[in-house]
């Protein structure tokens, strides 16, 4: 028989506790991806550990330094919070991007990290934003940049007893912009072919001084993309730099065959993707420069 | 003919008896049944596609505690009893061995096993402790291996039926072969100007009904049985059950629950006879309910198919001869609608010679199902492909050319008889008049025209209509409401008896509480039962008439009848005119109760066109696309409730989108389903599709009092063709392969763009 605990703690020294002390636990934000692995039989915890009660993962601050997302927080809230998306346009989208409008209640940035989906929207977008993931656990609490959570798919460097509590993502630049893109079929409900994310600052004579770029979907892991970096940094984000951009983020891509696209496919549209984001990224950091 | 009619409340939208139940929750579906003692039941699936049974121990599945009963294929008896379906009918030999494997499973999720227990938990549990041992075969994983050199047989005593072809004889996968001609079609095409072969292929298909099978079904000692369940034929479900399980149908009374959806999905059995015989052997109720996965694998989707056409014309656009070769999967027993393709694909277009040939070829694939026109979107698809093909090549206005070959009223239809009165040319010249058809385009947008046709049936509807002591009325028929029906039904007992239609209340009777009706399908419901509706209604009314002659003690023949109310004849003393109400507050002292009734066999439809634009937009770099506008046109004969119809063409409509852009059965070589879900078997969600416009025509069908003809099943016809006629003009690309989907889309723009083709 099935028995299955459900806990609910107040703070994070608390669900560590509790993840500590059970290594079949797993923890509960939005449940979105671990109900539904619970109910194919994929997963089978021994404890649902519900971190939603815990105040300081379901909050967003933004302040001087940046935004702290705790790692709970619905998505829902996130795309209706203005500063938040003013600031982080290409995040914000990402985020609403996933799933439904009833997902949107539920589903968490925290939870699709930990989901470790080499597809998950979110990755991409905090990449290029530089963002990191505060991780608490027994030893006390230790960040990692978003680059380098996810290992392998469904596999994070998340140790026995550790819980994803809060991303961190330093305030942008003065001209700074970002997006994210995806490819599905569909207009929603569906799971990203390819995506691309892409963050660019521009100097004050609109020469892109620092960009960052990240694929989606396109290998085991989201991949930052150097070499297209490397193709935006210096120019003006014509049509030139971006499709040298576009070439490297295909050359990056390490996709896979399978049921959601061909590797040709997927390395094709991480191209397209890459500079299409930039320019839209480009867009609005000329955007800000016009609007200062 | 009958004479127009003004109506009162036919072709008004009053809102639907069924659904306040429905938005609140309160309607009662499949899995919503909950029994005293009730068990669950678990089925046990093959996890290979072609396999033999070796042997199956059950023995460590009963010893775990809270399991009643573990059931496999040998305790369902073998039968040879057939159902009849229209013209077609249900070999339940084939039903048997689908619903429970005996000796070999025939495709990845075959049931070989089912459990029941007192939870569901345990039941999977027991079910994991099921020992099978297989020998594991070689799957035929498509008509191109199902046909070739040395193809593993599903079937050794398989033989082909029908029309001989050049590979009769020997073990084969082909169950049928029929052949469809008139005229001669080698000098046919020695006539044509032009002449456009293609061959095209299309993916199996879900109908992706929202609401998953379910069951529950008790068993008592007497051998008396009950089986609620979700399905569009109750009557079907009672005759399968007692044959698969061994019961004497008089025994078995069938309770359809709401249905969420069935399109044709919903007709044969999957879970009903293992409940049964669960529950018989348990002695307890025994409830089943499938998950999205095993709706997917094991139950009844539409065929894969490959079809080759060839057209040929005269410069001036009349299409002179037609050959065309169709092969359609049947899945892992014969009866793919393959017999329905060919006989619909050239419905719409007077063609004097033409020569079709129809297999049908068994796979390791589920048994496919009916599926909304069962068989004419395939045949659809490549017919007006080639069509489009034709007007591009003779630079004709491709309504233009359907409208010089388009049959008419007296012409004879390929697949027989002569058509009565139809609304091919009306809804064409609707198309043509539309402001849709001249509407111009964006940058990388095309515009894709195609039209569909189906049969639509008749067969046999019960009805009653009993009338409540208040003027209130009942209306009990046999059909399962996927479509609406109830509220057509209503407002045509309204009309009859002229009363309020919210003073009709609208239901679906069990199998003991109905008079036998065949199946919700072939767009059949409004129209023969909807005629069994009228007549209950006429009987009750002649009865109020005959209660009022009683009253006022007249001849029955001298009361009128007028707007609800039964008329004196002139110069009766005291006598004024009696409404429902009045007439059924006096039931009692003038006779007792009223109930009208009415059953009939309609041998014949009325058969139906309809008529899309597509409009479609392809991002050129990701080969993406989206459908930007669509309008269907359809001849309905009499719109009931005009909101239903118009939902009905939207449905089909959304339906021959997914199929035409995404939705497809993807296999692993070893023929194991990869997408046994909504996420990767991508069906539309609402915010893919444009608010699909529709414009609805009315030839009145001269078989129906009102003029109905059917109307659910044509809608889906003619969109995977209006779809890839839309991306032939956005891309110059001529799609003959579905679905459209994104990589294959972006493929063959970067395979033109590297070979310069002619635009």
């Amino acid at each position: 028989m099935v028995a299955i605990r459900y806990e609910t703690p107040r703070s994070v020294s608390e669900a560590v506790r509790l993840m500590a002390a059970d290594p079949g636990a797993r923890v509960l934000a939005g449940g979105t991806d671990l109900l539904v692995q619970f109910r194919t039989g994929v997963r089978q915890p021994s404890a649902f550990v519900d971190i939603k009660r815990i105040p300081e993962l379901m909050s967003i601050a933004i302040d001087a330094h940046g935004l702290r997302l705790g790692a709970a927080t619905p998505a829902a809230v996130i795309g209706e919070h203005a500063e938040l998306r003013r600031l982080w346009p290409g995040l914000a989208e990402s985020v609403r991007l996933i799933g439904s409008t009833q997902i949107q209640g539920r589903g968490s940035v925290g939870g699709n990290l930990c989901n470790a989906s080499p597809a998950a929207d979110t990755t991409c977008a905090l990449i290029v934003n530089r963002a990191e993931c505060v991780i608490a656990g027994p030893n006390g609490e230790r960040t990692v940049p978003v680059e380098a959570f996810s290992i392998a798919p469904g596999r994070t460097v998340l140790q026995p007893g550790e819980l994803l509590v809060a991303i961190r993502v330093p305030r942008p630049a003065a001209r700074t912009s970002d997006a994210y893109l995806r490819l599905i079929p569909r207009t929603e409900m569906d799971i990203a072919v390819a995506g691309a994310a892409a963050s660019v600052t521009l100097d004050a004579a609109g020469l892109c001084t620092t960009a960052r770029v990240a694929i989606g979907a396109v290998a085991p892991t989201a991949l930052r993309v150097p070499a297209a970096e490397q193709a935006l940094v210096g120019s003006r984000l014509d049509e030139a730099s971006l499709k040298r951009a576009a070439d490297a983020a295909s050359a990056a891509a390490r996709p896979i065959d399978d049921k959601r696209g061909t590797t040709a496919y997927r390395r094709t549209v991480a191209g397209v993707l890459t500079r299409r984001a930039a320019a839209i990224a480009a867009a609005r950091a000329r955007e800000q420069g016009s609007h200062p | 003919m009958t004479a127009p009619r003004d109506f009162k409340y036919v072709g008004t939208r009053p809102i639907r008896h069924d659904g306040v139940d429905k938005v609140t929750g309160r309607a009662s579906y499949g899995a919503d049944a909950a029994w005293p003692g009730m068990l669950h039941g678990f089925v046990l699936r093959s996890p290979h596609a072609h396999a033999r049974i070796v042997s199956i121990d059950t023995g460590a599945a009963e010893a775990v505690p809270g399991v009643h009963a573990v059931i496999t294929g040998k305790d369902l008896p073998e039968t040879t009893a057939t159902i009849a379906l229209g013209e077609a009918a249900i070999d339940l030999r084939d039903i048997g061995d689908n619903v429970l494997a005996k000796t070999k499973t025939l495709y990845h999720g075959h049931a070989v096993a089912a459990v029941a227990a007192t939870t569901i938990d345990i039941a999977r549990e027991a079910a994991a402790a099921i020992e099978v041992v297989y020998d594991v075969l070689e799957p035929v994983t498509g008509i191109d291996r199902a046909l070739g050199a040395g193809a593993p047989i599903l079937h050794p005593a398989l033989v082909t039926k029908g029309a001989a072809g050049p590979d009769a004889g020997g073990p084969t996968n082909i169950a049928s072969r029929m052949e469809l001609k008139r005229g001669d079609v080698d000098a046919g095409f020695a006539e044509a100007d032009l002449v456009v072969e293609r061959e095209f292929r299309t993916p199996m298909v879900h109908q992706g009904y929202i609401e998953p099978h379910a069951c529950i079904a008790r068993c008592g000692e007497d051998g008396r049985a009950v089986v609620w369940c979700t399905t569009q034929g109750p009557f079907v479900v009672r005759d399968a059950c007692a044959a698969i399980v061994g019961l004497d149908p008089a025994n078995v009374k069938v309770v359809p629950s709401e249905i969420g959806g069935g399109f044709g999905g919903k007709i044969v059995v999957y879970l009903e006879p293992l409940a049964l015989a669960l529950a018989r052997k348990a002695r307890r109720p025994v409830k089943i309910v499938m998950g999205r996965d095993d709706v997917f694998r094991a139950t009844g989707p539409t065929s894969g198919s490959k079809v080759r056409v060839k057209l040929g014309a005269k410069r001036d656009g009349t299409i002179v001869a037609a050959s065309a070769s169709l092969w359609y999967e049947a899945g892992a027993y014969a009866g793919s609608p393959v017999g329905a393709g060919a006989m619909c694909m050239l419905a719409a277009y007077k063609v004097p010679n033409f020569f079709i040939e129809a297999y049908d070829v068994v796979v390791n694939k589920p048994k496919v199902a009916a599926y909304r026109a069962p068989g004419s979107p395939i045949a659809a698809f490549a017919v007006e492909s080639v069509v489009d093909e034709i007007a591009r090549e003779l630079k004709i206005d491709p309504i233009e050319l359907r409208l010089m070959n388009a049959n008419a009223e007296g012409d004879r239809a390929p697949y027989g008889p002569k058509y009565g009165p139809i609304g091919l040319a009306q809804i064409l010249e609707a198309a043509r008049a539309h402001p849709h058809w001249r509407a111009p385009l964006g940058a990388n947008q095309g515009r894709g025209f195609a039209v569909g046709f189906w049969f639509n049936a008749g067969m046999n509807s019960s009805a009653t209509v009993t009338l409540n002591s208040d003027g209130s009325a009942a209306v009990v028929t046999g059909n399962p409401d996927i479509g609406g029906t109830r509220a057509a039904q209503a407002m045509m007992a309204a009309e009859e008896l002229g009363i309020p239609v919210e003073r009709v209340r609208s239901n679906v009777g069990d199998t003991d509480g109905s008079g036998f009706t065949d199946v919700t399908g072939g767009s059949r419901v409004c129209y023969a039962t909807g005629m069994a509706v009228i007549r209950a209604a006429e009987d009750a009314r002649e009865q109020l008439r005959a209660r009022a002659a009683t009253i006022w003690n007249v001849s029955k023949d001298a009361v009128g009848w007028e707007n609800g109310r039964a008329i004196p004849p002139a110069g009766t003393e005291k006598a004024s005119p009696m409404t429902v109400a009045e007439l059924t507050a006096k039931m009692t002292q003038t006779g007792g109760p009223i109930v009208g009734r009415a059953s009939l066999y309609a041998p014949m439809a009325g058969p139906a066109f309809g008529a899309h634009i597509c409009d479609l937009e392809v991002d050129p770099e990701t080969g993406r696309s989206r459908i930007v506008r669509y309008t269907a046109f359809q001849d309905v004969g009499k719109a009931v409730h005009p909101s239903y119809v118009e939902g009905q063409m939207q449905g089909g409509v959304a339906q021959g989108i997914g199929w035409a852009l995404n939705e497809e059965y993807i296999y692993s070589a070893d023929g194991v389903m990869e997408n046994a879900g909504f996420l990767d078997y991508r069906m539309p969600v609402a915010s893919d599709l444009p608010m699909i416009e529709t414009v609805i025509v009315e030839v009145a069908n001269p078989l129906h009092p009102y003029g109905v003809r059917g109307v659910g099943e044509v809608p889906i016809v003619p969109p995977l063709a209006a779809v890839a006629n839309a991306m032939r003009d956005a891309t110059g690309i001529r799609f003959t392969e579905l679905p459209l989907s994104p990589p294959r889309v972006l493929e063959a723009i970067e395979a033109a763009a590297a070979v310069p083709v002619e635009a």
